[in-house]
């Protein structure tokens, strides 16, 4: 393992780095952060320095505390929709792949629909059905990725389900779940998990589109997508301060990438 | 029959069938909803008598599929009903906007697709050089940035501290062609810089992949000069894959141009859509729906029948 990471090339070794600081930053908010989250702590749009290291926002709330906030908040309810999104379609391709037939053609062809229907598109009718709030944001990002997930699961499982050792398996009358967990999963962990930083990387920006359109993360929580619209004014001014949170969450999909780049390259089998 | 008019038969059929199916989902999300759209929106607060009154306004009180029928029917004919928030006709609140929207969606592809596939010529052709790099480098880095941040970018430097463009594209239907170009510069600029990058990585991907075919080492050998080597040889060889990721993009300026619009305050289709998910304007977010689909799906199908088109071997399977 160690050996694997230390012949990793450089950029997947910096996104790893700042992958890991993004982490540290969100689970330590609390501590790093030199105000509350949602505190007033001086007057509205104080300017860089002083007490206040990147100024204030537009209620007069401490401009970095916020953005470190901002990571735990954005950060976790990524994480979150992404496992959902991958629990349901993950399961879900598993099954049609490893039972066929039927179920798998009536899954398959519901997803194609869904599929065809562009996410920001449908997430924006989902949301304005049941409501816009976190709650809901997250189940219907959850629900719109996993239709992706789906198609990634069942297309590597499909490539197992064929081998001799199911067969075997299946002849030996091991169940569904044996099958799944046991014989196909194993093989399928290196797609999967590319996959899951890919699909981290579409939650966490389809969760600041819609928070920077404020039907995401609601206030007073600090999110950067929010972050970015409430001091879009500024930019008008020359200040650059809206950029911030902007490339807070650029920096971390382009850190992703790189990873999810160097284990693509990896589970293909081109590492010599 | 030809094949080809055969071909285009078949998917305008599954096209068409397919946006049958988006139009049963659009419609039918909002019958999942415990109780129904009329108690969902005016809360529990409202008396029964309001949800009952509101409910026979709008006519719920009617089966579903009654109303589905009637609503794709007068959909289809472009009557999408009036919005719940003010009781204005959709097709009045669209028609503008649709224009508007389509027109910084043409004016950004106008400039996108010509960049990219020149950009991926050339950087096929000088693959593996500084120019390759750093070509690769800024428009993955484009990508990976979301959309709002690059039009910051572009307003801070191109409208705040140089003055060049407006940063907020307020336009009027009454301007004239220049003006409006003008007026709509970043909003087209910023979904040019976020759909080229991708373009231009199949194109340089699809015709580097041929360049160790033999006809093309026949092509070298003759001495043709390797610019004439790549658009007469490789070029129409790669066409199917490229067409494609063209229109895969095309697809996605028309997501894209929600966020962009927004940004730039653009009175089109995007932003009345992002207003009305706020006020929980079912009618109005599901006609905008419907008509972003349709176009979506359109673009899809084009891209598959001129990619066939464009590939004998695909035009007659065996």
């Amino acid at each position: 393992m160690l050996r694997t990471l230390r012949k990793a090339p450089l950029s997947a070794k910096i996104g790893m780095i700042v992958i890991a600081c993004y982490v540290l930053i969100a689970v330590f908010a609390g501590v790093i952060a030199p105000f509350g989250e949602t505190e007033v702590v001086a007057y509205e749009f104080e300017p860089w320095g002083g007490d206040y290291l990147l100024g204030t926002d537009n209620l007069g709330r401490d401009t970095f505390s916020r953005l470190i906030y901002a990571a735990r908040n954005t950060l976790g309810i990524a994480a979150l929709a992404t496992l959902l999104a991958f629990c349901v379609g993950g399961t879900l391709g598993l099954i049609a792949a490893t039972i066929g037939g039927w179920t798998d053609q009536l899954l398959s062809r519901l997803v194609d629909v869904l599929m065809a229907i562009p996410a920001l598109i449908f997430a924006l009718l989902l949301l304005t059905i049941l409501g816009p709030n976190l709650v809901n944001m997250i189940i219907v990002i959850a629900l719109i990725d996993s239709t992706r997930v789906f198609r990634l699961t069942r297309a590597v499982a499909m490539n197992v389900v064929v081998m001799d050792f199911v067969e075997a398996a299946q002849v030996r009358g091991e169940g569904l779940g044996w099958i799944i967990r046991r014989e196909i999963l194993p093989n399928i962990t290196a797609p999967l998990v590319a996959e899951l930083g890919l699909r981290f990387c579409f939650v966490f920006l389809t969760i600041s589109a819609l928070s920077f359109l404020g039907l995401g993360i609601q206030p007073p929580a600090a999110d950067w997508g929010s972050m970015v619209r409430e001091s879009a004014s500024l930019i008008t001014f020359g200040d650059i301060t809206p950029l911030l949170p902007a490339a807070a969450i650029g920096i971390l999909t382009v850190s992703i990438n790189m990873v999810v780049d160097w284990m693509l390259h990896m589970s293909s089998g081109l590492q010599d | 029959m030809h094949p080809l008019v055969k071909m285009i038969g078949q998917r305008l059929g599954l096209g068409l069938l397919t946006l049958l199916l988006i139009s049963l989902i659009i419609f039918f999300a909002v019958e999942l909803l415990p109780g129904d759209i009329a108690q969902a929106i005016l809360g529990q607060a409202a008396t029964p008598e309001t949800v009952a009154a509101w409910r026979a306004d709008l006519g719920l009180d009617r089966p579903a599929t009654v109303r589905y029928v009637e609503w794709l029917g007068n959909a289809v004919r472009g009557d999408f009903g009036t919005s719940l928030a003010n009781g204005l006709v959709i097709s009045d609140l669209i028609g503008e906007r649709l224009k508007n929207t389509l027109f910084l969606a043409s004016y950004a592809a106008a400039i996108a697709v010509p960049l990219a596939v020149i950009l991926g010529l050339l950087a096929a052709l000088f693959r593996n050089t500084i120019f390759d790099r750093t070509v690769n480098i800024a428009t993955l880095s484009s990508i990976s940035f979301p959309e709002f941040f690059v039009a910051y970018i572009l307003i801070l430097f191109l409208s705040v501290k140089t003055g060049l463009f407006p940063s907020i594209s307020n336009i009027r239907p009454d301007m004239s062609l220049s003006e409006l170009l003008y007026r709509t510069a970043l909003p087209a600029l910023t979904l040019t810089l976020v759909v080229t990058a991708h373009m231009m990585r199949m194109t340089r991907a699809a015709i580097i992949n041929l360049l160790a075919s033999p006809y093309i080492e026949m092509a070298r050998l003759k001495g043709m000069s390797p610019m004439r080597v790549i658009v007469l040889h490789a070029l129409p060889n790669a066409l199917a894959p490229i067409i494609n990721v063209i229109a895969l993009n095309l697809a996605y300026l028309i997501t894209g141009v929600v966020l962009i619009e927004v940004v730039f305050i653009y009175p089109g289709l995007g932003q009345l859509m992002v207003d009305s998910v706020a006020k929980r304007d079912v009618t109005v977010v599901q006609a905008c729906c419907l008509i972003f689909a349709a176009f979506y799906i359109v673009i899809n199908l084009l891209a598959d029948v001129l990619s066939i088109a464009s590939n004998p071997r695909l035009l007659h399977p065996k």
